[in-house]
């Protein structure tokens, strides 16, 4: 059988693989079948159905079991020359890039601080970190809200006591652009902790003896960071940003939370919304379908150099 | 000499004074959450608001937890997690030990899908796992969601698990076969009490986006009596909002979410941040 050939050569190279391992190729198979079948249940049949429907007019009708006929690329170009779609992918777009830039930038900096510090400061500044990112993203959302408040939030409170009278009983989520600030405060808020502790501990595998040898050598500290610290972090600070920018991508909860309050929707929707109030709103599920298309090429396409660097980590 | 030292003194004082600001701005939110739930609505909304708790009281829980709906989303939301970290822990720990204990043919492939899929938002997929569930009758129960929950979760738990079956020598596994131990038995006598740590982390993990889980919930969940606790907050505030909002009420409502969660989440981090990244660290 062509897995012992294959097998054989392994086994003659590398004295631990035992031989008994390479003799029943049929184990490894069944041990995967349970998760193979799950995630061709949970997230194979959706994809497929997706694509599938996103060729088919699919919409009231079909809901009520009229058969969905094949329209080809029609929900693609309906979709697709839609100023609401574009406009919805810009702000997406816009949104992704600022907040993803600030948490990787406000992460990097927290995560020097922590360097710098003695053990107390920098302990104490980690468990804050680890409160903001334990928090259930629900509840977090909930909290902002509340500090946000219009009437009694202490936000403007705040803001009224340090000689700002404008924000009097300020509405914060009634315009867009102020909307979209109070989500991004709180979305910065819940991603920077993961960024801050990961560079840091990047931070900590930069021997010291190299920046000291750069010291005494003459470089400043600007000099230090940039030549010394930054090249040794980048593997770290590429991944985090690649996570980031793919998790800004698909904000979709923190800004249907927010809205709840009476923000205006339209304005204020991004990818996730538009999906959700095309499908599940207005039952239009060809169009959802061909929206959602797009939204996982785009992820594909961000997320395939952080798998490839994950997956030669399999055998290291 | 002594200026030199001076400077880098005051220095690291300055950079210490900042380090405590800006961990008391983060976890600020947190505390006003804790601080608001011990007060009364009247105290709250009295225009000037008070930085730690008068007259505290645990009214507010005994509100929100005597409240119709927060038994059963509840139930529902522990419910679906156990089934959900029961299935997922299984499923994985076996693929973990099928990519990490054998050589076959797929490998590779599989890992590289696995740790792909795990990359898919649920925004992108959700229309299609509602017209699923709805298409099976499964809409509103735990079935449904469990099996979307678990397809979501099992790919990065297969990855984690996979680094604590590879850190198990399979040495050890042989030396007890050599003194006569059957593979299974060496298997589950020698391996398998040093794999413990690895699952109660994969454990906590699955659990945590189980019981924090919003999105898909909303989606496939839309019955009244199937909400889960995230959901059940949401309604909480809107519910509240029709009478104006009772700030202490939904501050409690978000603590009794938040706090099992913050204590479980203390155990897991080391492990979830190295996991993500550590490709990259080691370079």
């Amino acid at each position: 059988m062509a897995s012992t050939e294959v097998a054989a050569p392994e086994a003659a190279t590398t004295t631990t693989a035992p031989r008994r391992r390479t003799r029943r190729p049929r184990v490894p198979y069944l041990l995967l079948l349970p998760a193979v079948a799950v995630l061709l249940i949970g997230l194979g049949y959706p994809v497929y159905w997706q694509v599938a429907n996103s060729f088919r007019e699919f919409g009231l009708a079909q809901q009520f079991g009229q058969p969905a006929p094949w329209v080809g690329l029609d929900n693609y170009v309906r979709i697709f020359t839609s100023d609401a779609l574009w406009a919805v992918v810009a702000r997406s777009l816009v949104f992704c890039l600022v907040n993803a830039l600030l948490t990787v930038i406000l992460g990097v900096l927290l995560a020097l601080l922590m360097k710098a510090v003695p053990t107390w400061a920098r302990l104490t500044l980690q468990v804050a970190m680890l409160l903001a990112w334990a928090m259930p993203m629900v509840a977090a959302v909930t909290v902002w809200k509340w500090l946000f408040d219009w009437r009694t939030g202490v936000v403007n409170w705040l803001l009224e006591a340090g000689g700002l009278p404008e924000f009097h009983e300020h509405h914060w989520l009634a315009e867009p652009l102020s909307f979209f600030a109070v989500a991004t405060i709180v979305i910065v808020w819940m991603s920077v902790p993961f960024v801050a502790l990961s560079v840091y501990a990047g931070l900590t595998q930069v021997p010291d003896e190299v920046r000291e040898a750069a010291r005494i050598d003459g470089a400043n500290s600007w000099q230090q960071f940039w030549h010394i610290t930054v090249p040794l972090i980048r593997p770290v600070l590429a991944i985090v940003l690649l996570l980031q920018i793919i998790w800004d991508l698909r904000v979709f909860a923190q800004i249907r939370l927010l809205q709840d309050g009476g923000a205006p929707v339209g304005e204020t929707n991004l990818l996730g919304n538009f999906i959700f109030e095309l499908g599940v709103g207005r039952q239009d599920f060809a169009g959802a379908a061909a929206v959602s298309i797009f939204v996982l090429a785009l992820t594909a396409l961000l997320a395939w150099p952080y798998v490839r660097v994950l997956v030669k980590e399999l055998d290291s | 000499m002594t200026r030199e030292r001076l400077r880098r003194t005051l220095g690291r004082g300055a950079l210490s004074l900042l380090a405590v600001v800006v961990a008391a701005v983060w976890a600020f939110p947190v505390y006003w959450m804790v601080n608001s739930s011990l007060m009364s609505n009247a105290r709250l909304r009295s225009g000037t608001p008070s930085f730690w708790p008068v007259n505290p009281s645990l009214s507010n829980y005994q509100a929100v937890v005597s409240g119709s709906s927060f038994a059963s989303a509840l139930r529902m939301s522990i419910v679906i997690t156990l089934v959900t970290v029961v299935a997922v822990l299984a499923f994985a720990f076996l693929a973990a030990l099928a990519i990490s204990r054998f050589r076959f043919r797929g490998r590779v492939s599989f890992v590289l899908t696995v740790l792909f899929v795990q990359m898919l938002p649920a925004e992108g997929l959700f229309i299609a796992q509602y017209k699923m569930l709805s298409g099976a009758q499964l809409l509103n129960s735990v079935l449904g969601i469990s099996v979307l929950y678990t397809a979501a979760i099992v790919p990065f738990t297969i990855w984690m698990l996979r680094g604590f079956v590879a850190g198990v020598p399979i040495e050890l596994e042989e030396a007890a076969m050599v003194d006569g131990l059957s593979r299974t038995q060496a298997f589950l006598r020698i391996t398998f009490p040093l794999l413990a740590p690895g699952l109660v982390a994969s454990g906590v993990y699955a659990f945590l986006q189980a019981w924090n889980e919003f999105t898909i919930a909303l989606v496939v969940l839309p019955a009244e009596s199937a909400k889960t606790l995230p959901l059940w907050l949401r309604s909480f505030l809107s519910a509240s909002a029709n009478r104006g909002v009772d700030w202490g009420e939904v501050m409690a409502a978000s603590a009794l979410i938040a706090v099992p969660v913050i204590i479980f989440f203390l155990f897991v981090q080391g492990r979830m941040t190295s996991g993500l990244v550590s490709g990259a660290v080691k370079g």
